[in-house]
């Protein structure tokens, strides 16, 4: 067993983190502020390449790992949760499912403007109706000649602004319950495809959070992902990968947090003295040290299995349950050793305390982890 | 033209330096390529994209991590490298570094028109080595230039460098040595495509019996200097605070600077 990362993939990572270090801290208060991610931050992920970190150099990628990969969106949501999950729901959510389902006419029209960074993507699952039980959304799609015509709403969709490439889950026959769910590529000046109104949010508010309305939208049948009533197994072999990119950015904002916190505690004097030599505070950081490094393994371990062909999705749901949990426990004992300071707007770890929140409920909450985590572990 | 950038493996900015008997404990740092080196290699890149300049060859001696920092020189854009490693280089001062080099530069027969160095490495800081080279080779340089225009037609370079209160400009024949400074450029990130390029890029590796030379000529036999020790600077103390009347804070002032520090 080899814990080493490969010199490629520390290349990637001294690179990633100097780029968030000088790039994305010193603008993340103000991209959060203004509810935005700042338009030369995407030319700067595109020109570094991280926009399709493990596509093959053949449709436009970087053709490196998952390993290599996972670690980027740590890295750039250390600098910035909000750049973190841009990137993540990107190339997990949409990226990741045409580039094992797409045709090749799909791969060379979508997956390679998106590798390179030229469009953005997003997926779209959610409905006002349907979070978690994915089964049940109202969204249609109905074969009339060589078209699909979509009906329906999806909301909460990251992404779901600035993106001009987007990943319909829609049920083309109701009947067959979740044998019945297609995916479809849809492009945004598509006729009948609008952009609802956009949340206002708790954290990661520089990532947009669109409401997308569907009526009569008629998709060409081409842009059928895969087959028909293969929508299902397609999203939930996307969340498997995306939950490895959740868990590295609940990681990436916890790492941040625990930073701030050891800066804090070296330079903030309480009677006399740092407030780091008091002992209730290196238990706070010790223990904020050893979670983060727990979390990081096991992301780093569900990354490799994907990497390696190998069975992954108990290892990612175990990674996002665990890292997310930690996220929220690090970034709320990041604001204690701060003390009051903390809990303004002067010091960083109030945004990452509320940036944490969201990793215990996209793809998939931390209870529809457990049960992911328990079916496999009783079954058979 | 062929340009060929000096890359130096150095211990990283945010390393705490710790001594182990009498030498750099090395056990816990993480090595870079030399912060100066990036504005180098960023330059002559530039160079090679604005058409002035056909290779980018970087060399370096130094452990196996140097190979790592040449990696990096490759990521952001040179063309190959050469790394000279032999376990007989350990201890080797300045003088013997700029020999080995040169010895390099020959081997390997590249006909260059410029020589790039950082103008310092963050860990030794000697500011030796090009000056040396440059010498050895019977070469113009300059250094710590913040622009640099090359004519590799006309055969000259033009380069401005900071002085006190203003700029020097000097143009020199090629070929020439130049060293880098921050203000020159800003070195670029190396992308995800281009990492992988580096991987596929050639290093040529040569021990000091491929140079022809012998190990009592490197290393600290071939050494013209010697470090006698190492020692960390002396911990910063606490300022000491003088309070009171005006009248009184002025009379322990002065009391202090004449008693106890005799400065005045």
């Amino acid at each position: 067993m080899k814990f080493e990362f490969t010199e490629e993939q520390r290349m990637v990572r001294d690179m990633v983190r100097r780029f968030a270090e000088e790039e994305l801290k010193p603008k993340a208060a103000e991209m959060d502020k203004k509810g935005e991610i700042f338009p030369e931050i995407y030319q700067q992920l595109a020109e570094l390449g991280l926009f399709g970190v493990y596509v093959p150099e053949e449709y436009g990628g970087a053709g490196m790992d998952v390993v290599s990969y996972a670690t980027v969106i740590e890295e750039l949501s250390r600098g910035c949760a909000s750049t973190g999950i841009l990137v993540s729901a990107h190339t997990s959510l949409v990226v990741d499912p045409i580039l094992h389902h797409g045709t090749e006419e799909q791969k060379q029209k979508f997956l390679v403007p998106l590798a390179k960074g030229e469009k953005i993507a997003a997926h779209a699952m959610t409905e006002p109706g349907a979070g978690t039980d994915v089964v049940s959304i109202s969204t249609t799609a109905k074969r009339e000649g060589d078209y699909y015509v979509l009906n329906g709403t999806k909301h909460f969709i990251t992404n779901g602004k600035e993106s001009s490439i987007y990943l319909i889950f829609a049920m083309t026959d109701k009947e067959k319950r979740h044998k019945g769910m297609s995916a479809f590529i849809v492009e945004k000046d598509t006729p009948g495809f609008s952009i609802g109104k956009l949340e206002h949010k708790l954290g990661i508010r520089a990532s947009s959070t669109a409401e997308l309305i569907f009526e009569n939208c008629k998709v060409p049948a081409e842009n059928l992902l895969g087959q028909e009533g293969q929508g299902f197994y397609i999203a939930m072999e996307c969340y498997d990968g995306g939950r490895i990119g959740v868990a590295a950015q609940a990681v990436g904002i916890a790492q941040a947090a625990y930073e701030e916190a050891v800066e804090f505690a070296k330079t903030r004097v309480q009677f006399g003295q740092p407030i780091a030599n008091f002992q209730a505070i290196q238990f706070k950081l010790a223990d904020m040290a050893t979670m983060i490094e727990a979390a990081r393994l096991l992301y780093l371990k569900a990354a490799w299995l994907k990497q390696e062909g190998k069975p992954y999705y108990q290892l990612s749901a175990m990674a996002k349950l665990f890292a997310s949990d930690i996220a929220m426990k690090v970034t709320r004992e990041a604001i204690q050793v701060h003390g009051g300071y903390g809990f303004t707007e002067e010091y960083p770890v109030e945004r990452h305390y509320r940036d944490a929140k969201i990793t215990e409920i996209y793809e998939g909450t931390s209870e529809a982890q457990r049960l992911t985590i328990a079916r496999n572990l009783l079954k058979g | 033209m062929k340009v060929v950038v000096f890359c130096k493996s150095v211990p990283d900015t945010e390393t705490r330096v710790k001594l182990k008997d009498n030498r750099l404990d090395k056990s816990e740092i993480k090595y870079i390529l030399n912060p100066y080196d990036e504005y180098a290699v960023e330059e002559a890149v530039r160079m090679k994209e604005a058409g002035k300049v056909d290779e980018v060859i970087a060399i370096s001696m130094g452990p196996e991590r140097a190979r790592e920092a040449l990696r990096s020189a490759l990521a952001i854009g040179a063309d190959r490298g050469i790394l000279v490693k032999d376990d007989a280089l350990d201890g080797s001062d300045t003088y013997v570094t700029a020999k080995v080099l040169v010895k390099a530069l020959e081997k390997d027969g590249v006909d260059y028109g410029m020589l790039l160095f950082g103008q310092q490495a963050i860990d030794g800081d000697t500011w030796h080595v090009p000056g040396q080279v440059a010498e050895m080779l019977g070469l113009p340089q300059t250094g710590s230039i913040i622009k640099l225009e090359v004519d590799p037609d006309a055969g000259k370079a033009v380069a401005n460098r900071l002085v006190e209160g203003g700029e020097e400009i000097h143009e020199m024949s090629l070929p020439c040595v130049v060293t880098c400074r921050k203000g020159l450029n800003e070195p670029r990130y190396p992308s995800l495509p281009n990492i992988m390029k580096a991987k596929r890029k050639p290093i040529q590796d040569y021990s000091i019996a491929d140079l022809g030379l012998s190990p009592e000529e490197v290393g600290k036999a071939g050494s013209l200097t010697e470090v006698l020790s190492y020692s960390l600077p002396p911990k910063k103390e606490a300022g000491k605070k003088v309070e009171g009347e005006p009248e009184e804070v002025v009379q322990a002032l002065v009391k202090f600077l004449k008693d106890e520090i005799k400065v005045i």
